[in-house]
């Protein structure tokens, strides 16, 4: 049994997600939904056996309750992503926000994906490819002490940045800040991001710097860094550390290159994978969720009856 | 080339791109006295940011010692003709210090991208419009790209709003005539009220002679810095610049003298090095790398016992541009990880 999904916005995003949600045990990924019937995106969904409409947000809704559309991955933009959530919401769908718009709480899978169980939350965000990429890392550090300042440097390669993300630069970097806040546990964040043309193409390399409060702990930092990549690699194998951590001061830094999995994008556009695994795997939490609700109600009206 | 009579505007670069050469750490009573003296210069324009745009205070590209609104203000407050611009780098800063710097009181915002990225400044150069700030687009490592690509890039930025486009030398690679070329497409194609500004460093010593080829070629806005204070090798030095341009009797309305005087006395104190152009900044002008990546280079050397050389060459190599500061150290380990295989 699986919960039935849709995926709005046939982007690069949007693609790379629905390969991955065609393999998986939990979400079903009935609709792709986008705002031009000419878009290659819709095509490959089509061609991927998915149901698009080229009407937006409004030629889905009419179809949720017949499809049974329970979650919906927004992979579109920050500017649409509000008239998304409200119209998804008020329907009962559960939304996945993989824009910056970062309107539900961030969730970062390795690190906090479980306080969302039971949250009853409608809206989570996935803050940005570079936040997920990172955050578990400043994370890993504040788990073992008081990180007063946690930085990130995410490099990605120009042919995997779609105009979203480019029309959006500073929601990037907010959204990205402010997660290294709220979910790696800095006291306070800075992100940064560096497009680089070369061709072929760079794979995504991210640079995490913490400065702890006191003197850091080395031993139980790469301890605590192992274990955090040892996690993240569970939905993106690809991700290493490259070099580090190298200790200077109060300065710990790691230097991670994300290698995706090549489902739509080549292989370079880790930042892809990054955020369309976290997205699904998130999502795949909440299918269990609501399935074993249903299964809970099931048996309760049958000891009923 | 007769340049007689051309107009030139001069935007100096001391007090922001020398911002990199002293690793950001200038005083506010320091910056405030050049700021002065190029003020009773009669330079019409002066960039302060921290080295790397507002916002670029960092583990990556060095803290600043001031805030950036300290700076803003006090050097704000004193000028009597001059206006005051400011850098920003999207990705690294955003529209939040952009509106800081306006309420400051900056008169012009410029917007810095690297030359094939020039999409990703829409949401700054259109703000900038909207606050009525006179806005530049800087289109960083302009060798990388022919005359024909810089162009798509640069109409990009005057379709958001820019009042000026730039080209922009930051690995000071180019030569004259790439420097030509390149502000000779964009003048002939570029809308007649779009200014045409050109920024140079000095790492090949062809800061002045690049200058010219762009004040002849229809560039209007020209960089320097006092006493060349700027990453790599230096930016163009201004007094020079004055110089060469009053011999070539151009219009600019810059006391030579006046800038003689402050960056001899004033500027090169300032610095514990002279900024010249030492072996690794002539590899970042030969080898077509960035040129704040100088120090760091020269850092991580020493603590990895890696060649700076290496290091720049390698990252020229790897096709890096601004910004890719975290690559340096990064290339250094594994740089040293060889090193201590072959051992």
């Amino acid at each position: 049994m699986k919960i039935n999904a849709a995926i709005i916005g046939p982007g690069n995003i949007g693609t790379d997600l629905a390969y991955k949600a065609l393999r998986s045990e939990w979400i079903s990924p009935l609709w792709s939904v986008g705002i031009d019937p000419e878009s290659d995106g819709l095509a490959h969904a089509r061609k991927l056996g998915i149901k698009t409409t080229s009407e937006g947000i409004d030629g889905l809704m009419p179809h949720i309750q017949a499809d049974d559309i329970k979650i919906a991955f927004d992979a579109t933009s920050a500017y649409c992503h509000a008239e998304h959530a409200r119209k998804l919401n008020e329907a009962g769908v559960l939304v996945i926000d993989l824009t910056p718009a970062a309107i539900g709480p961030p969730c970062v899978p390795s690190v906090n994906l479980k306080e969302h169980v039971g949250s009853k939350a409608m809206n989570v965000n996935m803050v940005t490819c570079g936040g997920q990429a990172t955050i578990p890392f400043v994370a890993a550090v504040s788990r073992v002490q008081e990180v007063a300042y946690g930085e990130i440097v995410a490099t990605v390669s120009s042919r995997s940045i779609g105009p979203g993300t480019r029309n959006n630069i500073d929601e990037f970097t907010r959204t990205t800040a402010a997660g290294i806040e709220r979910v790696g546990g800095a006291a306070q964040g800075k992100a940064i991001i560096v497009i680089n043309p070369a061709e072929p193409p760079i794979i995504m390399r991210d640079t995490v710097h913490c400065l702890t409060r006191e003197e850091p702990d080395q031993e139980a930092i790469k301890a605590s860094l192992q274990a955090m990549l040892e996690e993240v690699q569970r939905y993106v194998p690809g991700c290493r550390i490259k070099n580090g951590p190298i200790f200077d001061g109060h300065r710990v830094s790691v230097f991670l290159e994300i290698e995706g999995l090549g489902d739509y994008l080549p292989k370079y556009a880790g930042n892809l994978d990054i955020m369309t695994a976290a997205a699904l795997r998130t999502s795949e939490l909440f299918a269990q969720e609501f399935l074993s609700v249903n299964a809970t109600d099931g048996s309760r009206a049958g000891e009923k009856a | 080339m007769n340049l007689k009579n051309r107009p030139v505007t001069i935007h100096e670069m001391s007090l922001r791109d020398g911002m990199h050469a002293r690793q950001h750490q200038f005083g506010i009573e320091e910056m405030v006295e050049v700021a002065c003296a190029l003020d009773s210069a009669g330079v019409p324009l002066i960039e302060v940011s921290h080295g790397d745009g507002l916002g670029g205070s960092s583990i990556n590209y060095g803290f600043s010692k001031h805030s950036e609104e300290d700076y803003l203000r006090a050097v704000i407050a004193k000028m009597t003709q001059a206006k005051i611009s400011a850098l920003l780098l999207p990705g690294i800063g955003t529209v939040d210090e952009l509106r800081m710097a306006v309420d400051c009181g900056i008169h012009t915002i410029r917007v810095a991208t690297h030359c094939t990225e020039a999409d990703i400044s829409k949401q700054h150069i259109q703000l900038g419009r909207e606050l009525g700030l006179d806005t530049v687009g800087f289109l960083m490592m302009a060798h990388m790209v022919t005359p024909e690509e810089l162009l798509v890039q640069a109409k990009l930025m005057v379709d958001y709003g820019a009042h000026c486009v730039y080209c922009t030398d930051s690995a000071g690679y180019m030569l004259p005539e790439d420097v030509r070329i390149r502000i000779t497409h964009l003048r002939e194609n570029l809308p007649e009220d779009v200014e045409i500004g050109f920024h140079g460093h000095h790492n090949l010593g062809m800061g002045i002679a690049n200058s010219l080829a762009a004040i002849d070629a229809g560039a209007k806005r020209i960089d320097g810095s006092a006493a060349g204070l700027g990453a790599g090798a230096g930016n163009t030095p201004t007094e020079v610049l004055v110089a060469v341009l009053d011999r070539m009797q151009a219009a600019h309305n810059i006391n030579l003298y006046a800038m003689m005087d402050l960056a001899e006395d004033l500027v090169v104190p300032l610095t514990e090095k002279p900024v010249r152009v030492d072996r690794e900044s002539l590899v970042l002008g030969y080898a077509g790398v960035y040129s704040s990546f100088l120090l760091f280079a020269q850092r991580a050397g020493a603590r990895y016992g890696v060649s700076p050389r290496d290091i720049l060459v390698e990252l020229g190599r790897r096709k890096t541009v601004g910004g890719q500061e975290d690559m340096i150290e990064d290339v250094a380990l594994d740089m040293a990880r060889a090193q201590k295989g072959e051992a």
